[in-house]
């Protein structure tokens, strides 16, 4: 009698008090999650708290995804900070989990690495196992699991999967606590409602490539014009039919003088430099 | 009840800076040698930096005990590569390990704030930042640990390139010669030593470039 494969079902989390010795290499299972030593101790998420704020890599964000009649358009800042201080200006937010789907950074900057990572390797271990590419459905619903099983550990992750597969585009947003939506247009991160603002103003679905492009990289600019967690480059990506692209990443300090050019003003009186007493 | 709280911290911050730049076919890690803890000095002379490869040092701050362990981690990790692909590791093949070997951890993390500097395949210098749970990104320079609020604006200011993320891509090559590199660096720990506590004693700069490696050392002021 044929043995049904239900390994995909089980959740690989790690229970607490689980020091399965030293789990620090390489798991040579990739389809189960990887095994971390989690500390013995009586407060649990008193540590977390304090081993969070240690790292505190909380980054403010810009991210935006949404899907017109070309496809999908996406776009994101570049800037990291911790807590006041801008730890970098080129983060990387839109993670390219394979030639065809794309993945968002917003919350902890490892946590979002990895675990995009992770997906990538699931994704394409699927496409060995299966002869055909992953949907985005199922893309989304494997990092969901994921982020389901370490739920209330001190995951950060808010991110946005996009791609286009047998049924067309697809977008949708998961995130740390569990959560998985299907939509049409999402933005994540501190800059977000600023984001909101202009993207549900200028969006119409039957907009082209240009206009859809255009649209992203204003949304973007105008929440770091306003967050100050937000700022750097201004990346957008489009996927279509044959995969993403990246259309444009321009520094957006840049942006706001081709948007709002200094005019020069007639000056009345003009200051003169007074010589040295 | 009121919620138990422990009464002892697994970490201690041991202070320091690190800075690793990297130039067109070389790339200088460099960092202090001073090791405290609270407002004492457990020593002058300890150095932060490990060679993790032939091409890839790195340079850590923060719990010297963690660095120390994910030191060891990283080295016997590299054995067992060696045995296996009869070659050392890229400078890029070990930045995804520490990144991993950092994110493997991620519910008790390593206290250790590291730069990753060395030679690509190419022979192009790379260095690549982190934070304590594994997020790396490979930059043209970058500064950690107590002193680099100070560091890395003056580093900005000398060397800002422009960003990878830009389209059309603008080659970001850090002007300077190996030369002009190690110099800045001194000046910018000798104004780190000034203003932040713990960043003090001796420096010690690792050079790489296509003939070797070479370290150097400057007094550091000690008060």
């Amino acid at each position: 009698m044929r043995q049904l494969d239900f390994s995909s079902l089980q959740t690989t989390a790690p229970l607490l008090g689980d020091s399965s010795g030293f789990s620090g290499g390489f798991p040579g299972d990739f389809s189960a999650a990887p095994s971390f030593e989690v500390p013995v101790t009586d407060d649990f998420d008193g540590f977390q708290k304090e081993a969070r704020d240690m790292v505190k890599s909380k980054k403010g964000t810009t991210t935006l995804a949404f899907i017109f009649k070309d496809g999908v358009m996406v776009a994101a800042d570049s800037r990291a900070s911790m807590g006041g201080y801008i730890s970098s200006q080129s983060v990387k937010k839109i993670i390219e989990i394979n030639p065809y789907m794309l993945g968002t950074m917003a919350g902890g900057a490892a946590d979002c690495q990895f675990w995009h990572r992770n997906l990538g390797i699931k994704c394409r271990l699927h496409e060995l196992a299966n002869k055909r590419r992953i949907s985005v459905t199922g893309a989304s619903k494997l990092l969901a699991n994921i982020l389901y099983s370490y739920r209330g550990m001190g995951l950060s992750v808010g991110t946005m999967i996009a791609g286009w597969d047998e049924t067309g585009p697809g977008l949708y947003y998961v995130d740390s606590e569990g959560g998985r939506l299907k939509g049409m247009r999402f933005s994540v991160g501190s800059g977000s409602p600023y984001a909101y603002g202009v993207l549900d103003n200028g969006y119409r679905y039957d907009m082209s490539v240009e206009e859809a492009s255009e649209l992203a990289r204003r949304a973007i600019y105008h929440a770091t014009f306003r967050d100050g967690a937000s700022g750097g480059v201004a990346s957008v990506y489009h996927v279509g039919p044959n995969g993403w692209k990246k259309l444009s990443g321009d520094d957006v300090g840049e942006l706001h003088y081709e948007y709002y050019p200094v005019t020069p003003e007639t000056v009345e009186q003009e200051m003169v430099e007074v010589g040295a007493a | 009840m009121t919620k138990q709280h422990a009464n002892w911290s697994p970490y201690d911050n041991n202070g320091g800076s690190v800075v690793a730049i990297a130039g067109a076919d070389y790339c200088v890690v460099a960092a202090d040698t001073r090791m405290s803890t609270g407002y004492s000095i457990l020593t002058r002379g300890y150095s932060k930096i490990s060679k993790l490869a032939d091409k890839a040092y790195m340079a850590s701050s923060g719990f010297q005990a963690d660095v120390k362990a994910l030191q060891k981690h990283l080295s016997a990790k590299h054995s067992i590569y060696q045995h296996q692909h009869n070659k050392q590791m890229s400078c890029p093949a070990m930045a995804q390990l520490l990144s991993n070997t950092l994110y493997f951890k991620r519910f008790f993390p390593y206290y250790a704030f590291n730069v990753l500097g060395g030679l690509d395949t190419e022979g192009k210098g790379c260095v690549f930042t982190y934070d304590a749970v594994g997020s790396y990104e490979r930059v043209g320079y970058s500064a950690q640990g107590s002193g680099s609020t100070l560091i890395m604006p003056f580093l900005d200011n000398q060397l800002k390139s422009p960003s990878p993320l830009l389209l059309p891509a603008v080659d970001a090559v850090t002007p300077l010669s190996e030369g002009e590199a190690i110099d800045l660096v001194k000046t910018v720990f000798a104004s780190a030593t000034e203003r932040d506590i713990y960043t003090g004693d001796r420096l010690e700069i690792t050079v790489l470039n296509a003939n070797g490696t070479r370290t150097e050392f400057m007094e550091l002021r000690k008060d």
